[in-house]
C-alpha cells in the first residue's frame, strides 16, 4: 500500500476520533480549539485529496526485470 | 491438382455441398447414443435449446427441438454430464454440423464439476479459504491492479464504473488470456509480477465476464488458487456472473459478484467520501460551538451574578454585622448606665434616713458654737455669754448662754 493510501484512511479516522472527542465536551476549551485547528486542517486535506483528479489508465504493455512499459488507455 | 475443372469434372454449389453432405452424415448416424458434458447451453424463447456436448478432447454442436426439449425431466446445466440419443446432422444454411437430440438424460456429476468439488474441498483443508488469511481491501484504494483479458467485457465494465465513480485512482491493466489453456499460466505470471513489480498497488481486481463452466475453468486451477494465495496484495476476485463461484472467489481475499461489483466495491464513490467528509465538517463545528457556547453561558452567568453587578453587595453583611454590633453596644453601655444610676438613687434613698435634716424633721436640733461653728455635743464647749446657734427643722435660733452650769 502507498503510504499516501494509509495516509488518506488515517486522516479520516483521526478526523473522526477528534469529532467525536468534541461531541463529548469534557476537554477543556484550549484543548477543544487545539483539537478543533487539528480537524479543520484534517478535512481541508481530505477534501483537497477528493478534489484532486488524478486518474490514470495504463495497460501493461512489457514486463521483464528493469524494463517495464506502461500505455496510457481510456475508454 | 488442376487449376481449372475440366468439362467433365462436376463444380459443386455450397448448397449442393451441404445437402450431400447431410445426406451422407444422416446415413451413417440416424440413431445414435452419445455421452459427454453440456456446455454453454442456451434455451431460445421459442423453446428450441442449443448447447454442445463435449469431452476433454473435443465437442459437437447440439440442438434440442422444442418439442423433445419439453420433455426433458430436468434442468439442464453446463457441466452436466449427460447421455443423449438422437441422429447426426448438417444444418445446411450454416454447413453445421450438429446433432439433434431427441431424447437426453442425466449421467452423474460431470467431469469438471467433480474436479471443482475436490479441489475446492482439498485446499479448503489445507487452509487456502481461511477467513484469518483475507486481507483487508483498504477503504480507499488509489492503485488498483486489474488482470484481465484486454478485450474482454471485464475491463470495460469495470473501467464503466471507475469513470462514472470516484476518479482519483490509478488504474494498470495486466492484460492475460482468461481461457483456454495458456489462461491459468499468464495469470499466475500476471499474480507474481504485480506483487514483485509493483507492490504499492492497494488491490488487485482478478476476473473475466461470464461464460461458460469451461471458460471460467482457469479460475479453477489450482496454481491459479496458489498464486492468489500467496499475493501480498490484496485479491478480489470477480469471475463471470453473480451465479458462478470458482475456487478463486474462496480463495481471494474478497469475492465480488461481476467485475463491475469488484470496481464498485473498491472505488468508493467521490460523492459518498465528500458527504462522510461534510458531515464530520459540521459535527466537528457544532461541537467547539455547543463547546464555546457552554463557556458562554458560564461567562455570563458568573458575569452577572450579584457581586460582579453590585460590589457594595459583597460589603453589605459586614456593614450590618457592624450595625448590629454598634447597636449591642449601645444597649449594652445604656443598661449599665441606667444600672448605674438606679444603684446610685438607691444609696441616695438610704442617705436621706442619715441625713441631719431628717433628724430635725423629728424635733431634735443642732447646735452650733458661733465663733468656731463647732457642733456642740458637750456643753462644757459653750462658755457664759458664747453665742450659739440652734438650727431647727425650719429656722435656727440665735442664743446666749447665760450662765454656765457645773
Amino acid at each position: 500500500m502507498t503510504e499516501q493510501k494509509i495516509d488518506f484512511e488515517v486522516s479520516m479516522k483521526k478526523l473522526e476520533e477528534i469529532v467525536t472527542k468534541l461531541e463529548k465536551g469534557d476537554t477543556p476549551l484550549e484543548k477543544s480549539m487545539q483539537l478543533f485547528e487539528e480537524g479543520i486542517k484534517l478535512a481541508k486535506q481530505l477534501s483537497e485529496r477528493l478534489e484532486a483528479n488524478k486518474k490514470k489508465i495504463e495497460k501493461l504493455t512489457k514486463i521483464a526485470p528493469g524494463q517495464i512499459e506502461t500505455e496510457d488507455i481510456n475508454e | 491438382m488442376a487449376e481449372i475443372p475440366t468439362t467433365e469434372e462436376h463444380v459443386w454449389t455450397v448448397t449442393e455441398l451441404n445437402t450431400s453432405a447431410r445426406h451422407l452424415v444422416e446415413g451413417a448416424f440416424p440413431d445414435i447414443w452419445l455421452e459427454g458434458e453440456i456446455s454453454n447451453f442456451n434455451r431460445y424463447p421459442s423453446g428450441h435449446c442449443y448447447f454442445s456436448i463435449k469431452d476433454e478432447g473435443s465437442q459437437i454442436q447440439a440442438v434440442m427441438f422444442q418439442n423433445h426439449a419439453q420433455a426433458l425431466d430436468f434442468k439442464p446445466v453446463d457441466g452436466a454430464k449427460v447421455l443423449v440419443h438422437g441422429r447426426v446432422s448438417i444444418f445446411e444454411r450454416a454447413g453445421k454440423y450438429q446433432i439433434i437430440v431427441q431424447h437426453m438424460q442425466e449421467k452423474g456429476v460431470g467431469v469438471l464439476y467433480q474436479r471443482f468439488q475436490e479441489l475446492k474441498k482439498k485446499l479448503d483443508a489445507e487452509g487456502l479459504f481461511a477467513p484469518e488469511h483475507k486481507k483487508p481491501i483498504p477503504a480507499v484504494p488509489q492503485e488498483i491492479g486489474v488482470i484481465t483479458s484486454e478485450a474482454g467485457a471485464a475491463i470495460h465494465d469495470i473501467l464503466t464504473v471507475i469513470n462514472r465513480r470516484f476518479a482519483n485512482v490509478h488504474v494498470l491493466l495486466y492484460p492475460v488470456a482468461v481461457q483456454g489453456t495458456a489462461a491459468a499460466g499468464e495469470i499466475v505470471q500476471a499474480l507474481e509480477n504485480l506483487n514483485k513489480y509493483f507492490p504499492n498497488l492497494d488491490v488487485i481486481i482478478l476476473g473475466r465476464g461470464g461464460g461458460s463452466i469451461e471458460d471460467l475453468w482457469p479460475f479453477n486451477e489450482e496454481v491459479v488458487a496458489r498464486a492468489i494465495y500467496n499475493s501480498a496484495i490484496p485479491v478480489i476476485s470477480a469471475v463471470g456472473h453473480e451465479i458462478d463461484y470458482t475456487i478463486s472467489d474462496f480463495v481471494a481475499d474478497l469475492r465480488a459478484p461481476t467485475p463491475s461489483a469488484a470496481a464498485e466495491l473498491v472505488v468508493k464513490s467521490k460523492e459518498e467520501l465528500s458527504g462522510r467528509l461534510g458531515m464530520l465538517e459540521t459535527r466537528l463545528a457544532n461541537a467547539v460551538k455547543y463547546k464555546i457556547d457552554v463557556y458562554e453561558q458560564r461567562l455570563n452567568r458568573l458575569a452577572t451574578s450579584p457581586v460582579l453587578v453590585n460590589p457594595a453587595l459583597m460589603y453589605a453583611q459586614y456593614e450590618q454585622q457592624v450595625d448590629w454590633l454598634s447597636q449591642r453596644l449601645v444597649n449594652a453601655i445604656s443598661n449599665r448606665v441606667e444600672f448605674c444610676l438606679n444603684e446610685v438613687k438607691r444609696f441616695a434613698q438610704g442617705l436621706t434616713a442619715l441625713s441631719p435634716l431628717a433628724v430635725l424633721e423629728r424635733g431634735y436640733s443642732i447646735t452650733t458654737l458661733e465663733k468656731t461653728g463647732e457642733i456642740v455635743v458637750d456643753s462644757a464647749q459653750v462658755k457664759k455669754d458664747d453665742t450659739i446657734t440652734v438650727r431647727v427643722r425650719r429656722g435656727s435660733i440665735r442664743a446666749r448662754r447665760i450662765e454656765e452650769l457645773l
